[in-house]
C-alpha cells in the first residue's frame, strides 16, 4: 500500500521513466530506421518532463515581479528545455535526412537488410 | 696520450658521431662511394675518438654529463666509466673495419637498398655508443631500443617471405622482452632505490630481502634479451637472414654485447658484486646461464648452416659471461668482461669468413666447406684463428676471458661453472675444429680432387678463389686483432681490472 | 588590444561560429578552406594568452553577457581547459593546411564549403564545452559538435559512411541525452547549473540525498562514456573513423574522443570530487575493468584488421583506454598520466590519420594489401608512420613512453603490480598491429596501386611530419606536456577550491 502511495505521489517521474524507458526501447528493438528515430525523440521527450514538472511550484504564478505575488514558478527549467527542444528538432531533422540518404543508397531503410548488403560487397 | 678535446666532449662526439653520419648518408644516396666515404670517415672518426678516451680513462678520469630530465626520474645522463669504455672501444674500432667488410660485401653481392642499409647501420652504432656510455637504466634502456629498431630494418634486409618471419621473431622477442620484464625491473629499481644511476658496489637498499632480489635479478636477466639467455635466444639465430656484416657486427659484436654488457652493469653497479654473493640470490643465474652453455653449444654441434651454427655458438659464448658474473667473485668478473672483448674479435672474424665463403664460392653449408682452404688459404686461415678463440687455447684472446673466469670459480670452490666450462671447451672444439679440418685436410678421396682444383685454379678462372680484397682485409685485421689481444691484453685488462674500484 | 583580452573565452566560441555561418555562405571550396584556416590558425593564439594568463594569474572567470554567475553562464578557464583548449585548436591548426587537397579529393566540389562550415562548427562546439563552466551549456555545445560530426562522417563517399554517421547519430544522442538527465538530477538536487556552483551545494546535499546524486553520477558517467567511446560503449566509433573523409577523421580523432574524456574528468574531480566519485560507487574499478578490457581487445580486433584505417580506429580505443585507466587510478601519477596522453594520443593519431589520408590521396585505398610496398613509394610520408608508430607503442624518445611511464607509476604507488605489467604487455599488440603495417609498407614489393604513388604534395606533407617530429619532440622535452598535465592533475586532486 505504501508502495502504491509512493508511486501516485511521485505520478510524474512513473510517467517520465516510462516514456524514457519506452524510447530507448523502440531505439534499441526496432530494425527500422524510422522508427529507431521516433524512439529516439519519445527518448528525448521524457527528458523535456523530468526538467519541466519540478519548475511548476505548486500555488506558484508566473515568474513575473508583482507586490501581489510571494511565490513563482521556476523559469529556468522551460529555459533551457527550449533549448533542448531546438536540439532535438536538429537531431531529428538530421536523422531523418540521413535516412533519406540511406534509402537512396542502399534502397531500404531495415538495418539488416541494410547490413546484409554491406556483407556481400 | 693528449686529447684534443676535453673528455666529456670526446664522449658525447662518440654517440654524436654515427647519428650525424646516419643523417648524412641518405644526402649522398645517388653517390655511392660519397655515400661509403661518409660511413668510412664517421667509423674512422669514432674509432679514433674512443681511442684518445681510453687513455685518460686508463688515468682514472671518471666524468658524467647530464643532459636532461625528461620526467622525474627520467634523466638522460652519460658517463664514462672503464667497462662502458671498454664495450666502446670494441665496438667502435670493429665498426671501420667492418664498415671496410660491408662495402666490399654490399658490392659483390649487389644488394639493394644499400644507403637505407648504411643509415640503420650507423644508427645502431650510436645507439650502441649510447649504451656503452649511459649514466643510468632509462639513458640505457632509450638506446638500447633504439638498438633494436634500427637493426631490425637490417634482419629485414632481404625483404623475402622469411627475413621477414625473421624480423617478427626479432622485434617480438626482443622487444616484448625489454618492454614486459626490463622496463618493470628498471621502474622497481627506481622506486626502491630512488636513483637509477649506475654505482660500483650497488644502488639497491640495504634491507631488500633476498627472494627480492632475486625476483629483480630475473626480471633483468630475461629482460634483457639480447643477452640470449635461454629460452629467450630464439632472435639470434633468427636474425641470421641479415646480411653477413650486419651479423658480423651487430649480431656477434654490438647488439648481444649491448646484452651481457647490460647484464653485467647490472650486477656490478646496481645490485653490487658483494651484495649478491653474500645474498645467494644469483646462485640460480649459475645454473641458467650454464644450460645455455651446454645446450647451445649441442646444439650448434647439429647445424649444417655455417651462420647458424655460430649464431648458436654465440648464444652459447655469451652465456659464458653471464655465468662468469653469476660467480660474483671480482676475478671472475673481470674475466666476464675480457671475454666481451675476446668473443667480440674471435667472432667477428668468423662471421667475416663466412662472408667472404658466401661471396666468392656462395656456399653456406659446413657440408659443402670441403677443400675450401686451398682456394681462399687466407680466409680460412683466418678462420682458424678464430676458431681457436672460440675454443680458447692460447695464443688466441679467447683463452685469457676463460682462464679468468675458471680462477674465480676454482678459488671460491664453484665446481659447477668449471664443469660447464670445460665441457662447453670440449664441445666448441667438437663444432668448429671440423670445420678447419674439412677445409685443410678433407678426406683421402677428396683429397686429389683438391689438389685438382688447386690446378684448377691457374688454369680456369671461373673457379672462384678469395673474396674481394677489402673482405680479405678485414678479416685478416680483426684475426691478427684475436692473437694480438693475447699478447698484449694491457687495454682491456686494465680496463676490466679499473671497473671494480669504488 | 586591451579591449579584447578580457574576452578571449568567448572568442574561443564566438570567432569559429562566424566562420562556419560566413562559409556556408562561400560558393568555392577553396575561399571556404582559406576561411578555415584563418579561423584554425587564430584559435591557438587565442588558446595560448588564455594559458599564459592561468599560468601567471590564475583560473580567470568570464561572465556571458555581463550576468554573474551562478545565474548567468560563466566560461571559466583553469589550467586544465586552457590546455585542452591548446591542444584541440592547435591540432587542428596543425592540420588544416593538410585539408584543402584531402578534401578537394574526397568531398563533391559543391559541398566542400558545406564541409568546412560544419568542421568550424565542431571547432566551435568542442571549444565550447572545454572552455564552459555551464553544466548546460556543455550539452547545448556538445550537441553542436555531435550535430555536425555526424554530417561530417556522413560526407564520407563510401555509402557505409551513411549507415555510420546515422549510427553514431543514435548513439551519440542516447549519450547526450544520458547527459541531461545527469544534469537535471544534479539540478533537482542543487537547483545550480554552475559546476563550480554545483559542487559547493553538493558538498552538504551529498550527505542527505545521495540516491539521485548517485544516479546522476551514473547517467554522467555512461552518457559521456558513450562519446569518448570507452569499450564497451564503442560500436559506434570503428565505423564512423573508417567511413569518414581523412581529414574529418583525423581531426575526429585527434579531439573530439579528448574532449569528451575533459568533461569526464571535470565531472568527477571537479563537480563530484573523489570522495563521492570513486567511493559510493565502485567507478574506479569498473573503469579500471573497462580500460585494461579496452587496452587488450581493441588492440587485438586492430590485429586482425585489414583495412588500416579501421585499425587504427580500434588502435584509438585502445589508446583511449590507457586515458580512462589513468583517471581510474585517480593518484597524481596516474592522472597525469592519463592527462598527458591525451595530449600526446592526440598528436600521434592525428600524424596517423593524416598518413592515411596522404595515401587516400595518391592511391584511393586504405587496405593492408594495397599498401604493399608503398614505404618506397612515399618513404617520407610512411617514415612519419612508423615515428607516429612508435609512440603508439610506447617506445622510449617518444611521446608515447612519457604517458606509459606516468601511468606506470601511478599503478606502482597504487600497489598494483600486475597492472604495471598489462600496461606494457598491451603495448606489445600495439607492436603487432603498427609492425604488420610496416612490415608491408617497407618490405614488400610494390604492388599495382602503390607503384605509382609518390610522396604528396606539400602542404599536405608538412602537416604530417610536423605531428611525427612533435611525436618526437614530446618525448624529449615534457614542459608543455607533461609540465602542465601534472600541475593540472595536481589542481583536479586538490578539489575545485
Amino acid at each position: 500500500m505504501e508502495v502504491l502511495q509512493r508511486f501516485a505521489d511521485h505520478y510524474n517521474y512513473v510517467v517520465t521513466i516510462f516514456l524514457m524507458v519506452a524510447g530507448l526501447y523502440i531505439v534499441i528493438a526496432r530494425g527500422n530506421l524510422i522508427k529507431k528515430l521516433v524512439g529516439l525523440s519519445l527518448f528525448q521527450t521524457s527528458v523535456y518532463l523530468l526538467y519541466i514538472e519540478p519548475g511548476k511550484i505548486i500555488g506558484g504564478t508566473a515568474p513575473i515581479i508583482d507586490p501581489a505575488f510571494k511565490v513563482y514558478s521556476n523559469p529556468l527549467p522551460h529555459v533551457l528545455i527550449l533549448t533542448a527542444i531546438v536540439v532535438g528538432v536538429a537531431t531529428l531533422a538530421l536523422g531523418l535526412a540521413l535516412v533519406v540518404r540511406i534509402h537512396e543508397a542502399y534502397g531500404t531503410i531495415e538495418e539488416d537488410e541494410i547490413f546484409s548488403r554491406e556483407g556481400e560487397e | 696520450m693528449s686529447a684534443p678535446f676535453e673528455p666529456d666532449i670526446l664522449m658525447l662526439l662518440a654517440i654524436g658521431i654515427p647519428f650525424a653520419a646516419a643523417a648524412l648518408i641518405p644526402l649522398f644516396h645517388c653517390w655511392p662511394n660519397l655515400r661509403e666515404l661518409v660511413t668510412l670517415t664517421a667509423a674512422a672518426a669514432l674509432a679514433a675518438v674512443v681511442w684518445c678516451l681510453v687513455g685518460p680513462v686508463l688515468d682514472g678520469v671518471r666524468l658524467e654529463r647530464h643532459l636532461m630530465e625528461i620526467v622525474p626520474g627520467f634523466v638522460l645522463a652519460f658517463a664514462i666509466e672503464p667497462l662502458g669504455m671498454l664495450f666502446a672501444l670494441v665496438a667502435g674500432s670493429l665498426w671501420l673495419v667492418n664498415s671496410i667488410y660491408s662495402i666490399g660485401y654490399m658490392r659483390a653481392n649487389g644488394e639493394p637498398r644499400q644507403t637505407s642499409y648504411y643509415v640503420c647501420f650507423a644508427v645502431a652504432l650510436g645507439a650502441t655508443m649510447g649504451i656503452a656510455f649511459a649514466k643510468n637504466l632509462v639513458t640505457l634502456f632509450l638506446f638500447y631500443e633504439l638498438l633494436t629498431l634500427s637493426t631490425y630494418p637490417l634482419v629485414v634486409h632481404k625483404a623475402n617471405e622469411e627475413a621477414i618471419r625473421a624480423g617478427r621473431t626479432y622485434l617480438v622477442l626482443l622487444l616484448g622482452s625489454s618492454m614486459v620484464l626490463l622496463l618493470p625491473a628498471i621502474f622497481a629499481t627506481w622506486l626502491l632505490a630512488g636513483t637509477t644511476d649506475f654505482r660500483a658496489g650497488g644502488i639497491l637498499p640495504a634491507e631488500l630481502s633476498g627472494t627480492l632480489m632475486a625476483a629483480l635479478l630475473a626480471l633483468y636477466v630475461f629482460g634483457i634479451g639480447k643477452a640470449a639467455v635461454m629460452p629467450l635466444h630464439f632472435w639470434l639465430p633468427a636474425a641470421m637472414v641479415a646480411p653477413t656484416p650486419v651479423s658480423a657486427l651487430l649480431h656477434a659484436v654490438a647488439v648481444v654485447k649491448a646484452g651481457v654488457f647490460s647484464i653485467l652493469k647490472v650486477i656490478v653497479a646496481v645490485f653490487g658484486v658483494e651484495r649478491l654473493a653474500s645474498s645467494g640470490a644469483a646462485t640460480w643465474l649459475v645454473w641458467v646461464a650454464g644450460f645455455t652453455v651446454i645446450t647451445a653449444s649441442l646444439i650448434a654441434l647439429r647445424q649444417d648452416n655455417l651462420k647458424k651454427r655460430l649464431a648458436y655458438s654465440t648464444v652459447s659464448q655469451l652465456s659464458y659471461v653471464i655465468l662468469a658474473a653469476a660467480i660474483l667473485t671480482p676475478i671472475s668478473v673481470i674475466g666476464a668482461a675480457l671475454h666481451i672483448a675476446a668473443h667480440a674479435v674471435a667472432k667477428i672474424t668468423l662471421f667475416f669468413c663466412a662472408g667472404a665463403i658466401y661471396t666468392a664460392a656462395h656456399k653456406t653449408e659446413v657440408s659443402e666447406l670441403d677443400c675450401i682452404g686451398y682456394r681462399m688459404p687466407w680466409t680460412m686461415a683466418a678462420f682458424a684463428v678464430g676458431a681457436l678463440g672460440m675454443i680458447g687455447l692460447p695464443p688466441t684472446a679467447g683463452f685469457l676471458g676463460k682462464w679468468f673466469i675458471l680462477s674465480g670459480a676454482t678459488q671460491t670452490d664453484q665446481w659447477v661453472p668449471v664443469a660447464v666450462i670445460i665441457l662447453s671447451t670440449v664441445l666448441n672444439a667438437g663444432y668448429f675444429l671440423p670445420i678447419v679440418v674439412r677445409a685443410f685436410f678433407p678426406a683421402a678421396e677428396l683429397r686429389a680432387h683438391a689438389a685438382g682444383a688447386a690446378v684448377a685454379r691457374h688454369t680456369h678462372e671461373a673457379e672462384h678463389g678469395e673474396a674481394p680484397w677489402p673482405m680479405v682485409l678485414a678479416l685478416l685485421a680483426t684475426a691478427v686483432a684475436t692473437l694480438v689481444l693475447f699478447f698484449v691484453p694491457d687495454i682491456p685488462l686494465g680496463l676490466s681490472n679499473a671497473m671494480l674500484v669504488r | 588590444m586591451r579591449a579584447i583580452m578580457p574576452h578571449l573565452p568567448a572568442l574561443q566560441v564566438v570567432v569559429p561560429l562566424i566562420g562556419a555561418l560566413l562559409s556556408a555562405l562561400l560558393r568555392r571550396g577553396t575561399t571556404a578552406w582559406a576561411l578555415a584556416l584563418l579561423v584554425s590558425w587564430t584559435m591557438p593564439l587565442i588558446a595560448a594568452s588564455l594559458l599564459l594568463q592561468v599560468l601567471t594569474s590564475g583560473p580567470t572567470s568570464y561572465h556571458l553577457g555581463g550576468w554573474a554567475p551562478p545565474w548567468g553562464i560563466e566560461y571559466r578557464v583553469d589550467l586544465l581547459n586552457a590546455f585542452i583548449l591548446l591542444l584541440v585548436s592547435g591540432v587542428a591548426a596543425v592540420m588544416m593546411p593538410f585539408a584543402r587537397r584531402s578534401v578537394a579529393a574526397e568531398v563533391d566540389q559543391d559541398k566542400q564549403s558545406w564541409f568546412y562550415s560544419m568542421y568550424l562548427l565542431c571547432l566551435a562546439g568542442l571549444l565550447g564545452i572545454t572552455v564552459t563552466g555551464d553544466a548546460f551549456n556543455i550539452f547545448v555545445f556538445l550537441e553542436i559538435s555531435s550535430l555536425s560530426t555526424y554530417v561530417l562522417i556522413a560526407l564520407g563517399r563510401d555509402r557505409r559512411a551513411l549507415v555510420a554517421a546515422y549510427q553514431y547519430l543514435i548513439m551519440g544522442t542516447i549519450g547526450a541525452t544520458f547527459y541531461v538527465i545527469g544534469i537535471g538530477l544534479l539540478y533537482l538536487v542543487t537547483g545550480s547549473l554552475n559546476i563550480l556552483d554545483i559542487a559547493e551545494r553538493l558538498g552538504p546535499a551529498a550527505a542527505q540525498s545521495s540516491r539521485p546524486i548517485l544516479a546522476a553520477l551514473a547517467f554522467l558517467t555512461v552518457g559521456i562514456s558513450l562519446k569518448l567511446a570507452l569499450f564497451p560503449l564503442h560500436v559506434w566509433l570503428p565505423n564512423a573513423y573508417a567511413y569518414a573523409p581523412s581529414f574529418a577523421t583525423a581531426f575526429l580523432a585527434a579531439t573530439a574522443t579528448k574532449v569528451a574524456i575533459y568533461v569526464l574528468l571535470r565531472l568527477f574531480f571537479s563537480v563530484f570530487g573523489i570522495a563521492i566519485s570513486f567511493e559510493h560507487l565502485p567507478v574506479s574499478e569498473v573503469m579500471l575493468a573497462l580500460s585494461v578490457a579496452a587496452m587488450f581487445i581493441a588492440s587485438l580486433l586492430a590485429i586482425f584488421e585489414q583495412n588500416v584505417k579501421r585499425m587504427l580506429a580500434y588502435s584509438s580505443l585502445g589508446q583511449i583506454g590507457y586515458i580512462t585507466l589513468g583517471i581510474s587510478l585517480a593518484n597524481e601519477a596516474g592522472l597525469t598520466g592519463g592527462i598527458v596522453h591525451l595530449f600526446n594520443h592526440a598528436v600521434m593519431k592525428a600524424a596517423l590519420f593524416l598518413v592515411l589520408g596522404a595515401i587516400v590521396f595518391r592511391i584511393g585505398s586504405v587496405k593492408l594489401a594495397d599498401l604493399a610496398g608503398i614505404g618506397r613509394r612515399m618513404p617520407l610520408t610512411m617514415a612519419a608512420f612508423v615515428i607516429a608508430g612508435l609512440a603508439i607503442i610506447g617506445a622510449p624518445g617518444t611521446a608515447g613512453f612519457i604517458s606509459k611511464w606516468y601511468l606506470a607509476v601511478g599503478a606502482f604507488q597504487k600497489g598494483w603490480w600486475p597492472l604495471v605489467f598489462l600496461i606494457l604487455a598491451s603495448s606489445m599488440l600495439a607492436v603487432v598491429y603498427i609492425g604488420r603495417v610496416v612490415e608491408v609498407a617497407w618490405f614488400r614489393e610494390p604492388s599495382g596501386l602503390a607503384e605509382k604513388a609518390k610522396d604528396p604534395p606539400l602542404s599536405m606533407l608538412l602537416p604530417v611530419l610536423v605531428l611525427a617530429i612533435a611525436t618526437i619532440y614530446f618525448g624529449f622535452d615534457t614542459q608543455a606536456s607533461a609540465g602542465i598535465a601534472s600541475q593540472a592533475a595536481h589542481a583536479l586532486l586538490a578539489g575545485i577550491k
